[in-house]
């Protein structure tokens, strides 16, 4: 037989742990795992590799990857990852977080970690809610978005604007990749893999401090089908939240 | 080594730290220990390590969690506002079985209060301080010499226990100059290596550092195996002076700068004939037994002097229970004993005893 119709094309990458998913039907975080997954055995950095894991949906970050982890509290992961990097600046690392846990309660430490310009790498999961704890506002809801906690729709008056962390990490000088990505259809999912190389490779070649924030589904919370939560996030999210690199982008 | 040199408190501690094998020092300034962070950023560049001044408290101590979960040996130093910003951070260092060394140069609180020396932390250092069962080895010094002396032994109990370790003192010890020697020089390379820290998972499984369980089983194992750990240090870690408790009958019961002049006011006492002596708990937690157990049977009374409201003196009482009257006099504002105040109290209490 010829060995070429048998080469595989599709397999599990081996920074990802073979273990049953605990993410809701619909959810972006599979995917964005299994990019970052991908990329970390592309570069061939999965025994330099540590993730931080947050407080969120994604807090049990280190049961899928066949990384060192650390688990941090709150919105601390980047003062959490600078420990590590500045101990080991060999180790490439890696912090995973949601909106509540970056754009809230750690909105101090992604932007000073973003404009110390640490070699450190950040996946920011933005779904405009506080996913874990059942869906309430975000720094990052949409205005008029109903949560558990805006049912009458986030309204200015009342609770302000969102916080669009991408473009605000841009003004700082120490990021050296900054990107808004979605992971919607297989053409965003590949400009998203790419995106999050770049944001890993910066770290590794010591240019500075990669961030990429991925639009993500919450269809639990949102109470929306995974398909209507996809058509929603595209045409809601995007015209607030619009795609792109706005550091150290291919011209 | 065995040269004695004139320090500031804060800046022999920060020698202390960088001998006793610390190369990474994260903080943020407050009043009254600056000198800790200033001193760290000039010299820890010269031995190959790292000074970074955090955002806040809150950063600082997280980065320091990072750090000690690279396997290295860091801290931070504080004063009580910022101590307090830092107990979430130390709480989570406990749950992931991580060491590192907190200092806390105290002033007097609540709020923002004062930049004078208090003790007014007394009961958040050794009672937990954060969230959760837990408690930390909390060394008290007397002396810049002691403080020195303790930043070794700091490192070494927080490596021991893998738990963080707190040094308590006031900022007086911080402020102060004395002349110091060093005794020790650890080489960081030369330290038993951490085959828990993480780093990169190269030649063995991943490393996971957590403190989340989900399972209320499996988090109650855990706690009881963290309870095991404080058990292990109640019984081995606990650190005390006696001095002049000859036949003492009034027993002063201080520690840190208050221990200091209280030596004073007991040898102006004993040479007026009085039989006072004290017991100077060195670790605040685990609170030393043995000498209150010798000096029971020949007290007449006890006399706790704190530079707070009164806190020191629930531990004291627990030691005492009702065997002995027990007096106290407290500083809560950032004011210091003389030792003229502290010996018409000890004549007072001979009068009345």
């Amino acid at each position: 037989m010829n060995e070429i119709l048998y080469k595989p094309l599709y397999l599990r990458p081996k920074s990802l742990a073979r273990v049953p998913t605990h993410y809701c039907p619909g959810c972006h975080h599979g995917i964005v795992h299994r990019l970052l997954a991908e990329v970390i055995d592309e570069l061939g950095i999965q025994e330099k590799t540590v993730i931080m894991a947050p407080v969120g949906c994604s807090v049990l970050i280190y049961n899928y990857f066949e990384v060192d982890s650390v688990e941090c509290a709150h919105g601390r992961a980047p003062a959490v990852a600078t420990g590590i990097k500045r101990a080991r600046p060999d180790s490439v690392v890696i912090t995973y977080q949601g909106d509540g846990d970056l754009a809230a309660i750690g909105t101090a430490e992604i932007v000073h970690a973003a404009t110390r310009g640490e070699r450190i790498t950040t996946i920011f999961i933005n779904n405009t809610n506080f996913g874990m704890t059942g869906g309430q506002m975000a720094p990052t809801t949409l205005i008029g978005q109903k949560t558990e906690t805006t049912p009458y729709g986030r309204s200015p008056e009342r609770n302000g604007y969102p916080i669009r962390v991408a473009e605000m990490l841009a003004t700082l000088n120490g990021p050296a990749y900054i990107a808004r990505v979605a992971v919607y259809n297989p053409t965003q999912v590949m400009r998203a893999r790419n995106s999050v190389k770049k944001a890993i490779q910066v770290q590794v070649e010591g240019k500075g401090f990669g961030f990429v924030e991925v639009l993500s589904t919450c269809p639990t919370n949102w109470g929306l089908k995974p398909t209507e939560a996809i058509k929603w996030l595209e045409e809601n999210m995007i015209p607030v939240y619009p795609l792109g690199e706005f550091v150290g982008g291919s011209k | 080594m065995g040269e004695r040199i004139l320090m500031k408190g804060a800046e022999a501690c920060a020698e202390g730290a960088i001998k006793a094998g610390c190369r990474f020092f994260f903080g943020y300034p407050i009043t009254p220990q600056n000198e800790v962070a200033g001193y760290m950023s000039r010299r820890l560049p010269e031995v190959g390590g790292v000074y970074l001044q955090g955002e806040s408290e809150v950063a600082s101590i997280n980065m320091v969690l990072g750090a000690a979960a690279a396997g290295v040996r860091a801290m931070t130093s504080s004063s009580s506002p910022g101590i307090s910003l830092m107990q979430e951070g130390i709480s989570y260092m406990v749950g992931c079985q991580l060491p590192a060394v907190i200092v806390n140069f105290m002033r007097g609180g609540p709020g923002l209060g004062g930049i004078g020396p208090a003790q007014s932390d007394y009961l958040q250092a050794t009672k937990g301080g954060g969230h959760g069962d837990y408690n930390l080895v909390v060394l008290a010094p007397s002396t810049i010499q002691e403080l020195v002396d303790l930043m070794k032994e700091a490192f070494d109990i927080a490596d021991r226990y893998r738990n963080p370790v707190m040094v308590l003192a006031d900022g007086i010890i911080a402020q102060m100059m004395e002349a110091v020697e060093f005794k020790y020089e650890v080489d960081p390379a030369a330290l038993p290596p951490k085959p828990w820290a993480v780093g990169g998972a190269k030649g063995r499984p991943k490393n996971v550092i957590k403190s989340l369980d989900l399972v209320p089983e499996n988090l109650e194992k855990y706690n009881w195996m963290l309870q095991e750990k404080f058990k292990q240090a109640r019984a081995n870690e606990a650190r005390y002076e006696e001095y002049m408790m000859e036949e003492a009958e009034i027993v002063l019961v201080c520690f840190g700068t208050v221990a200091r002049v209280a030596k004073k006011s007991i040898e102006e006492a004993r040479k007026q004939g009085v039989k006072a002596g004290l017991i100077r708990p060195i670790t605040l937690w685990p609170f030393p037994e043995e000498p209150f157990l010798k000096a029971i049977p020949k007290s007449k009374k006890f006399l706790v002097l704190e530079m707070n409201a009164g806190q020191m003196i629930e531990d004291v009482k627990l030691q005492v229970c009702h065997a002995r009257p027990i007096e106290f006099k407290g500083k809560p504002g950032g004011t210091v004993f003389t030792p003229s105040e502290i010996l018409e109290l000890i004549l007072s209490l001979e009068e009345n005893k």
